[in-house]
This record gives structure tokens, C-alpha cells and sequence, in this order.
């Protein structure tokens, strides 16, 4: 929209912008082509739902995935509930002066700083310890539960804050009892804020590394109960890589399968968004 | 407009309560047998794929048992069974005077080996010429009549039994010692090596043979021109070997006993020599 | 939202119900960071009391089975490989964003924001692989051992790379066009543009996401862990392999035991405080970019 001039320093500018570009699409490219590269062609069904052999060296990734599953579930299953029991309590219950409200969104803008691996420690000690739960994927779930409500609740709080006071003070005035109000006003009208908020919360849990190692453990078995150990996607790639000597082939295609369900989780997230903005504009 | 999307989600307690089922039937729907049918077995990465394999052939005759194995070091092996995180730990050591309130079980016996590159075309190195590159006095292959190279030391990370035994044997203490990785499980030292030709390292023998015999690119060098190998270790010529511990908090009992008893029965002997381990 | 006890038309209990249990669920919620806080203060006691904090600066070095827990080197290896990210990635974030807004024609720029969006969301282990894998052996190559603060240094780069653009892109959004319109329509060149109005403008935006690079600099472990080498040194060159405290947690955490697991946790409550401090200076800068913008 600007049209460049032609003096030195205009063209220095130019030729650093255009350097920057390429420094940071280089490896990007790299590590993405590699990926595909190495991991695509033994990508398959088979791989998919076969059982790890000779330490992950050989066969597929079905007991990981049945263990991510089972992990995410927990997470979501506890964080879903508080994450929007508090969401709604902070957008229709507070002002945002008043302190309790201030209390409670502070304390969970500090838990989003939280590195991960402080996650790990807490989990570690508390739910595998204190608790008994030992190295589990039910102690895994609650860590992840633990890290992913501050961005749960904020996605739906503000989806919650995004419909219009109309609708509040209308059904006030019908005499609509708060309950119904929340059950047939508020929360039709936000199921796309929570599902992104869910969504979002998902995604993160399943990138996650560093809290897992000390809580849901290493198994690479198929698990028969919560009570079991079970290891993630992420935890197989670190496994892989770090541990297996000729791992690599299966790190690159499990990396390309939990990137590939990232990228399916926030595309959705994403797809929700932009139908529901276009929805919203129909008169209804 | 918003009825639509709302659709199967009929109302705020079905949104609420449902989570919280799935999770209570998850929790409870498998009986609590599966608990007390499970042993966890945590510790030395060096004993952690014979008693994966054990544990397979265990499960085969008892069907309702599930057995766990985790590796992380002999030290995550017995601070696990203190606290009460595993059922038995795995040690590949003696137990130290300080660990005598445990029960430890021999179940086989395995060296330490010093490893280079396949690529590497020394042949030998003397006791004091490897505690000289631990302690970076030596940083050159060329100096201890290599070809040409800056050494990678390798060392193990604190808690690991390996460094231990390691240190012990050439009258080192952690602290001179100059290296520039650190690795945690054997594997991981073989994998460093593997894909380094200048790079020196220590590990299990049991781990070193059997990966060197699925054709990874690591060679075990001889200690005081003792050869390390299965021959070597059982005869107890080699200078460098320990025995490989099951640890338990008290003297062994129910099927954790059965366990340890099958561990160390003639039932496993051609698992642990597919290891490259000596029976006990 | 109205209480409904004030609503004459409506005397049921329900809505007591309702504000009850989220009120549960608020309090769940909120109460969760002092539970986090205060169990990692509860098993780093012991440490805190018996050996105190200056014992972490004055003992003669990392040994924690001989009980020596000095964590100079750590913190110095955490600080130096964050701070070096930080030095590539803010430049590099703010000249792509710059690109994204200025030099690119808008078919490449939208996918190139898209390609950094796509950047953000790979998991920190599959970083950790690739540089592990690629990133180690080059720089091996080029100067051995490999594992060392340079290839930690790149990773990270690469990995909080997209927090500084992405905010940086949108605080530069937020650049009334006015001021660039008529800059431009006085004759001011495209750099001269930037450099005295937008720059100068959305500079508290910049700020708070290199702050908050900064604090996921320091706060990442898993891409750290594969590809620093793990040896506890202040390191003099960059080559040198390092430990940081992430790292340090993630290797010994497993077989830690007594004073040692309480140093560890210890640790964590530095890196927590060290990470909080740069998010909160973060949140401030941009409760002031808001204020201003407000205005």
C-alpha cells in the first residue's frame, strides 16, 4: 500500500525484511517436509491401530492413542464442568471490579503463566502421592485438568460476556427463573464459545510433555483401567527419540499423527468461529 | 437460530452431568481386581527390557495379571519402592549398607563396558588413558594413538548405578570428571554414540551386545585386555560387572513372590541370555 | 445477571441452587493456584529450612548424591539461553510482522501469517525431535560435541518466534491508518514510515511479547532437554553444552529423594517466580497498550 522509494537505506530495509522471511521459513519448511518426508510413507491403518514392538522400534501406535484418548477424556470430563461452572459465575455473578470476581481471574491469569514442568512437580506430588493415584492416566488427566481451565474458562467467559444484556433483562422481566434463564438463553447462545474454549483446552493437553512424564508414566500397553499407566503421543515421540536407538522412523510418523490431530483440533475451533460469526449475522 | 445448534444437547444438566459419568464409569467400570492383579516394576534401564520380557512370559500362564515395567534409574528403582510407588524396584547394584531395611533379590549378573563408534579404529585404551579423557586432560583421539579428533565424552547423569560402578572402578569422583553430554537410560548413551564416530561412552554390556548385534554401530572396547563379553562376566574375569537386583520394601510376598520366584527360575534363562545377561 | 429474589414473580429455590454450585466451582477454580503454590512450597520445605536459599549459590557445585545443590550454573544456563532466543527472535518477530503489514503482497503475507500460526501450534517435543535429529549433527558438523546452548538457542528462537509476531502483527493493526496516510501523503518513504510512526506507536505491544517470549523461553523443557547436552556448566562459548532448570527438573525428578527432590522442587518455585515476574510485567505493559488505545 506504500510505495517504496529507491534510496540505500530503503532498500537495506527491504532486503532485511525479505532475509527475516526467509530465515524463519526455511526451518519451518524444513522441519515440515521432513516431517512428511520421513513419516508419511509409513503412515497407515496398519500403524495406526497396531500394537509398539521391540521397544516402539517396530509396529504402530494403537495403545498410545487409546492412552491419549483416555488422558484427554479425563482432562476435559473435570475441566469442562468447573471451567464453565466458573465461567458463568465470573461473566454473570461479577462486576469486574468487584473483588471476588478480580480474585478468582487473577489467580487463574497467574495459573496460565505456570510453566508446565511446575505442573508436572504439582501433579507429581499431589494427585500421585498425596492422593494415591499413583503413576496413572488418571493422574495425568487431572495435571492436564489443572493446566488447561485458565484457558478454557477465559474463551468461554468471554463468549458468555459476548451476549447481548437484552436477552438478561428480557427474560428478567418474563420472571424466567435464573436457572432457566442460564439453561435456555445463555447457554444455547454460547455452546459455540464453550465448544472453542474445549477445543482450545484440548489442543494444548495434547501437545503437552513436560507434565506428563511424572504423572501418567511410560507404558506403552494398552490400558485396561484409569488406574493404569499409559503413555501419551507426545511422551512416545520424547521415548523415541531420546531413548530407542532406530527410533526415529516411528518418531517422525507418530510426530506427523499428533501434529495431523492438532492441526484437526484448531482447524475446527477455527471453523466454529467463523460459522458462527456468519450465523449470528442472520436475522434469526 | 440457536436451537439448532444446541440440538442433541437438551439441556444445562446434561452438559454438566454427562462429563462427569463418563468419568465415574471410567473410573469404576473396571473392576477393582485389575489393581490388585498388577505389579509395577520400576528402575535400571538396563534391567528394564529382560524384565519386560519376564513379565510377558509371566502374564502368558497367569492371564489376570498385568505387570508394569518403567525404567529411570536403580536410584528411581529403589526411591520408588520406599515410597511405595512401585511394587518392586529394579537395582543394578548391590544394595548400599544405608538401602539394608530392603529385600534384594539377585536375578542375573551384567558388566560395564566402554563403547566407541564402529568407525573408530582404536583398539584399546588403558585404565589411565580413559580416567585421562574423563578428566579432559586428553581431548584428542590422536593422543592416545587414535586418528585425528576431538573427543565427545559421554557420561551417565547422577542415580544411575552405571556412573556409580563406573566411577568406583577408575578411582574418579563426579567431580573431575569433563563431559559434554549427559545421558540418562543406556539406550539413549548408544543412540549418542551411534550417531557420533568421535564420541566415548559406558553402558550395560547386556544392552551394548545386543544392540551391536542388531547392527547399530557401537563396539565394546576390552578392559585391561580382558574382552568384554557373556564369557568374560560369568567366569568373573572381567574386572567391571555387578549383579542385576530385584528390590522390594519387605521380604517378598503373594504374587509379588511368585514374581521374583519366577524371575529367578531356569524358566527364564533363555530370556535373560537373549539379553546378553548371565543367569544367576 | 438480576438475583431473582428481588423478582416478584418467581420464588423458587432453583436459582439459590444454581448460584450455589457455581459458586463451588468458582471457588474450585480460583483456589487451584494456591494449591499448586502451596504444595510446591510444602515439598520444598525441608530445603527451604534445613539448607536455606543461600546454600543453592554457595556450594561447590551441582552434586545432589553428595549433597551439593549449587544452582549457579542452571540458572546462569536457564537465563543465558532465553535471554539468547530473545536476542534473535524479537528482531526477527517484528521484521515478519512488518513484512506481513508492509512489504508483502496480501496473497503472502495472509499465508504467511498462517504459516507462523501453524509454527505456534507444533508441540514442544516435536521441536525437540527435529533438532535433535537435524539441528544437533549440523552444528556438530560445524563445531562438535553438537548438544550445546547454540542449538538450545536456535530451537527456542523458533518456538517463541510466533508469540512476538503474532502479537507484535496485531499491535500494529491497531496503528490508527490516519498516522500512516498521511505520513505517506507527505512524502515519506516506507521505511521512514515505520521507522518514526509505527514503530514508535505499537512499541508497548512489541514489548509485551517479547516479555512473554521470554517468560516461554524460560518456562520450556521438553525441546531444551533434547538438544542441550544436559552437563551442568556455566558455558564459555556458545558450543558448550549446558542444563537448564526445566531440564535439570525433568532428568532428576524421577529419582530424587529427600533433600534432593526438595531442592528440585525448589527449583521450580524460582522458575515459577522468575516466569511470573516477566508474564505480570507482560500483563501491565499490555493493560497500558489498552489504557492508551482507550484514550
Amino acid at each position: 500500500m506504500l510505495s517504496p522509494s529507491n534510496t540505500i537505506g530503503e532498500t537495506g530495509a527491504t532486503l532485511m525484511v525479505w532475509t527475516a522471511v526467509t530465515l524463519i521459513a526455511t526451518p519451518f519448511l524444513w522441519l515440515s517436509g521432513d516431517l512428511l518426508w520421513y513419516g508419511w510413507h509409513q503412515l497407515s491403518i496398519n500403524f495406526v491401530v497396531s500394537v509398539p514392538q521391540n521397544a516402539g522400534r517396530e509396529g504402530g501406535i494403537g495403545p498410545i492413542l487409546v492412552s491419549t484418548g483416555l488422558i484427554m477424556t479425563v482432562c476435559m470430563a473435570v475441566a469442562m464442568p468447573i471451567g464453565l461452572g466458573t465461567a458463568l459465575f465470573l461473566s454473570e455473578y461479577t462486576q469486574n471490579d468487584q473483588v471476588s470476581g478480580r480474585l478468582i481471574r487473577g489467580s487463574l491469569d497467574v495459573l496460565a503463566g505456570v510453566p508446565s514442568i511446575v505442573f508436572g512437580l504439582f501433579g507429581n506430588a499431589f494427585f500421585c502421592q498425596l492422593l494415591g493415584l499413583g503413576f496413572s492416566i488418571l493422574s495425568g488427566g487431572l495435571t492436564l485438568a489443572c493446566m488447561v481451565l485458565p484457558i478454557l474458562i477465559r474463551t468461554v467467559e468471554e463468549s458468555f460476556r459476548a451476549i447481548a444484556q437484552d436477552q438478561r433483562l428480557s427474560a428478567a422481566a418474563l420472571g424466567i427463573s435464573q436457572r432457566a434463564t442460564i439453561q435456555h438463553i445463555l447457554l444455547p447462545a454460547a455452546i459455540p464459545g464453550v465448544l472453542v474454549g474445549c477445543i482450545l483446552g484440548l489442543g494444548r493437553a495434547m501437545a503437552e510433555t513436560a507434565a506428563l512424564i511424572f504423572t501418567s508414566g511410560y507404558v506403552d500397553r494398552m490400558p485396561t483401567s484409569l488406574m493404569d499407566s499409559g503413555r501419551a503421543l507426545s511422551i512416545h515421540i520424547y521415548d523415541l527419540a531420546m531413548n530407542v536407538a532406530g527410533g526415529n522412523s516411528n518418531a517422525y510418523t507418530t510426530a506427523l499423527v499428533l501434529i495431523g490431530l492438532l492441526l484437526i483440533i484448531n482447524l475446527s475451533a477455527s471453523w466454529i468461529t467463523k460459522k458462527w460469526t456468519t450465523l449470528n449475522q442472520l436475522p434469526s | 437460530m440457536n436451537n439448532i445448534i444446541l440440538g442433541t444437547l437438551t439441556s444445562f444438566r446434561a452438559l454438566l452431568v454427562f462429563p462427569l459419568l463418563c468419568l465415574y464409569v471410567l473410573v469404576f467400570l473396571p473392576p477393582a481386581e485389575a489393581d490388585s492383579g498388577k505389579l509395577v516394576i520400576t528402575g535400571s534401564s538396563t534391567m528394564a527390557p529382560l524384565l519386560l520380557e519376564i513379565g510377558k512370559r509371566f502374564e502368558a500362564t497367569h492371564p489376570d495379571i498385568r505387570i508394569d515395567v518403567q525404567a529411570g534409574g536403580s536410584s528411581r528403582g529403589i526411591a520408588d519402592t520406599i515410597r511405595g510407588l512401585a511394587d518392586i524396584g529394579m537395582a543394578s547394584r548391590t544394595l548400599t549398607p544405608e538401602e539394608n531395611h530392603l529385600h534384594g533379590t539377585v536375578v542375573a549378573h551384567d558388566g560395564i563396558g566402554i563403547i566407541l563408534h564402529v568407525s573408530n579404529p582404536l583398539q584399546e585404551l588403558t585404565n589411565k588413558q580413559i580416567r585421562s579423557i574423563y578428566s579432559g586432560e586428553t581431548t584428542n583421539w590422536q593422543q592416545v594413538g587414535g586418528r585425528d579428533g576431538p573427543i565427545t565424552v559421554v557420561n551417565k547423569a547422577q542415580g544411575r548405578s552405571t556412573l556409580e560402578l563406573f566411577l568406583q572402578y577408575f578411582k574418579l569422583s563426579n567431580r573431575d570428571i569433563h563431559a559434554h553430554v549427559v545421558i540418562g537410560d543406556n539406550e539413549q548413551g548408544i543412540k549418542t554414540i551411534a550417531g557420533n564416530p568421535n564420541a566415548i561412552g559406558y553402558v550395560s554390556i547386556g544392552t551394548a551386545q545386543y544392540d551391536a548385534s542388531h547392527g547399530l554401530p557401537i563396539r565394546l572396547l576390552p578392559l585391561q585386555q580382558i574382552p568384554a563379553s557373556l564369557d568374560t562376566v560369568r567366569t568373573g574375569v572381567f574386572p567391571l560387572s555387578r549383579p542385576l537386583t530385584l528390590v522390594t520394601k519387605s521380604s517378598p510376598k503373594g504374587l509379588t513372590k511368585s514374581f521374583i520366584e519366577f524371575a529367578q527360575s531356569s524358566k527364564v534363562h533363555d530370556l535373560i541370555l537373549q539379553q546378553y545377561f548371565i543367569p544367576f | 445477571m438480576i438475583l431473582s429474589s428481588n423478582n416478584i414473580s418467581s420464588h423458587s429455590k432453583t436459582d439459590l441452587h444454581v448460584l450455589w454450585s457455581l459458586q463451588v466451582f468458582a471457588v474450585v477454580a480460583g483456589s487451584l493456584l494456591v494449591l499448586v503454590i502451596g504444595f510446591i512450597l510444602r515439598e520444598s520445605w525441608p530445603a527451604l529450612s534445613r539448607l536455606g536459599l543461600t546454600r543453592l549459590f554457595t556450594d561447590p557445585g551441582w552434586f545432589p548424591t553428595e549433597h551439593s545443590y549449587q544452582l549457579t550454573p542452571i540458572i546462569g544456563g536457564t537465563m543465558l539461553a532465553a535471554c539468547g532466543s530473545i536476542l534473535l527472535a524479537a528482531p526477527l518477530g517484528i521484521l515478519s510482522a512488518l513484512f506481513c503489514h508492509f512489504y508483502a503482497p496480501p496473497l503472502l503475507g495472509k499465508w504467511y501469517r498462517h504459516m507462523i500460526e501453524l509454527l505456534a501450534g507444533i508441540p514442544s517435543v516435536v521441536f525437540g525431535f527435529w533438532g535433535l535429529v537435524v539441528l544437533v549433527p549440523l552444528v556438530a558438523s560445524w563445531h562438535p560435541p553438537g548438544p550445546s546452548l547454540l542449538a538450545g538457542i536456535l530451537i527456542l528462537t523458533l518456538m517463541i518466534l510466533p508469540t512476538i509476531m503474532l502479537i507484535t502483527h496485531s499491535s500494529i493493526a491497531q496503528v490508527p491508518s490516519a498516522y500512516i496516510h498521511s505520513a505517506t501523503a507527505l512524502g515519506l518513504s516506507r521505511w521512514a514510515v515505520i521507522w518514526h510512526i509505527v514503530l514508535p506507536v505499537s512499541r508497548i505491544g512489541m514489548l509485551t511479547g517479547v516479555f512473554l517470549g521470554l517468560a516461554r523461553a524460560l518456562g520450556e523443557t521438553m525441546a531444551i532437554l533434547m538438544v542441550c547436552g544436559n552437563v551442568v556448566q556455566l558455558p564459555s562459548h556458545l558450543f558448550d553444552p549446558i542444563r537448564t532448570l526445566t531440564a535439570n527438573i525433568a532428568l532428576e525428578m524421577a529419582y530424587a529423594l529427600g533433600h534432593h527432590r526438595s531442592v528440585l522442587f525448589m527449583s521450580g518455585l524460582v522458575l515459577m517466580g522468575l516466569v511470573l515476574c516477566f508474564v505480570s510485567v507482560a500483563e501491565a505493559l499490555r493493560h497500558k497498550a489498552n489504557h492508551a488505545i482507550a484514550k
